[in-house]
């Protein structure tokens, strides 16, 4: 059971809260698409991603980034029962979508750089560490289910 | 491998990570890995410690250093090879975390600037040296 103090539920609550979720969403999976080049092979039928320019002009990456990030709105909304919240994605990503959960990390570790370049200096040593312990926490509840 | 892009040269890099207030990596690392603690227990590693900053400025200098010639890495880097090897004895899953704090701190001061592709060109670096820095350890 993952302990929350009130610092940390609050630094959670007001990054999510101040983000632009079509923005970042869509930054962090073609930054992912980008540093991680494996990482394409799940997104074959999403049209043109041949190089930076044309995954980051790739409407349905940004779509899908927006989505995922959405999707992140639910571990912020049940930060004491994130494991439970994410049964059925983490089915998903391992039965449907045949995602290696390796990548998920990969993922986590770009939302947190572009989430560090939009905040500058104000994402601290403590707000990053607290991020990272949100993240690390929904990438382990997503690869749960793979068996 | 080509070399790191212009906008993210080693000088820039040297001048952001060292006078930035949270620009300490190592100190972002500590934070969120504090795993990474347990091999400074000889150093006063708290907030504003004038022995993390120095030290902070060396690591970032060898990996300048290392930027400026990355087809001899395995040259520039080989004191540095020998003292991980046989005297500091740093498991080398630490490199990982140092470098995506670095990557982290340069974000915070490039802001928009880091764009994916100096990123990409950057992590790469940080992987090829972190691999040859940890050649020597068996």
């Amino acid at each position: 059971m993952v302990e929350w103090t009130e610092q940390e539920r609050s630094i959670i609550t007001n990054i999510f809260g101040n983000l632009d979720y079509e923005d970042v969403g869509s930054k962090a999976l073609s930054r992912c698409l980008i540093v991680y080049p494996w990482t394409q092979r799940y997104f074959a039928s999403f049209g043109n991603l041949y190089n930076a320019e044309a995954i980051k002009t790739n409407p349905n990456i940004a779509a899908h980034g927006t989505k995922v990030l959405h999707g992140l709105d639910r571990a912020v909304k049940n930060m004491d029962n994130i494991k439970a919240t994410y049964a059925e994605l983490s089915v998903l990503h391992s039965e449907k979508l045949h995602v290696d959960p390796d990548n998920f990390k990969l993922l986590a570790d770009c939302l947190t750089i572009v989430i560090a370049a939009k905040l500058g200096s104000a994402f601290s040593p403590e707000i990053q560490a607290t991020f990272q312990k949100f993240l690390a926490v929904v990438v382990s509840a997503l690869g749960r289910q793979y068996h | 491998m080509n070399a790191p892009p212009e906008a993210v040269s080693p000088a820039g890099w040297v001048s952001g990570s060292s006078q930035h207030p949270s620009g300490l990596s190592s100190f972002r690392m500590f934070a969120s890995y504090p795993g990474t603690k347990t091999y400074f227990s000889h150093l006063d590693i708290g907030p504003g410690s004038a022995h993390l900053s120095s030290h902070g400025k060396k690591i970032v200098l060898a990996i300048a250093e290392g930027a400026k010639d990355i087809s001899q890495l395995t040259v520039t880097l080989a004191p540095l090879q020998t003292l991980h090897a046989y005297q500091l004895r740093i498991d080398p899953t630490n490199f990982k975390l140092l470098s995506y704090c670095l990557l982290v701190t340069l974000a915070c001061y490039m802001g928009e600037g880091f764009t994916p592709e100096a990123h990409a060109a950057i992590d790469k670096f940080l992987s090829a040296f972190s691999a040859v820095l940890a050649e020597k350890y068996r």
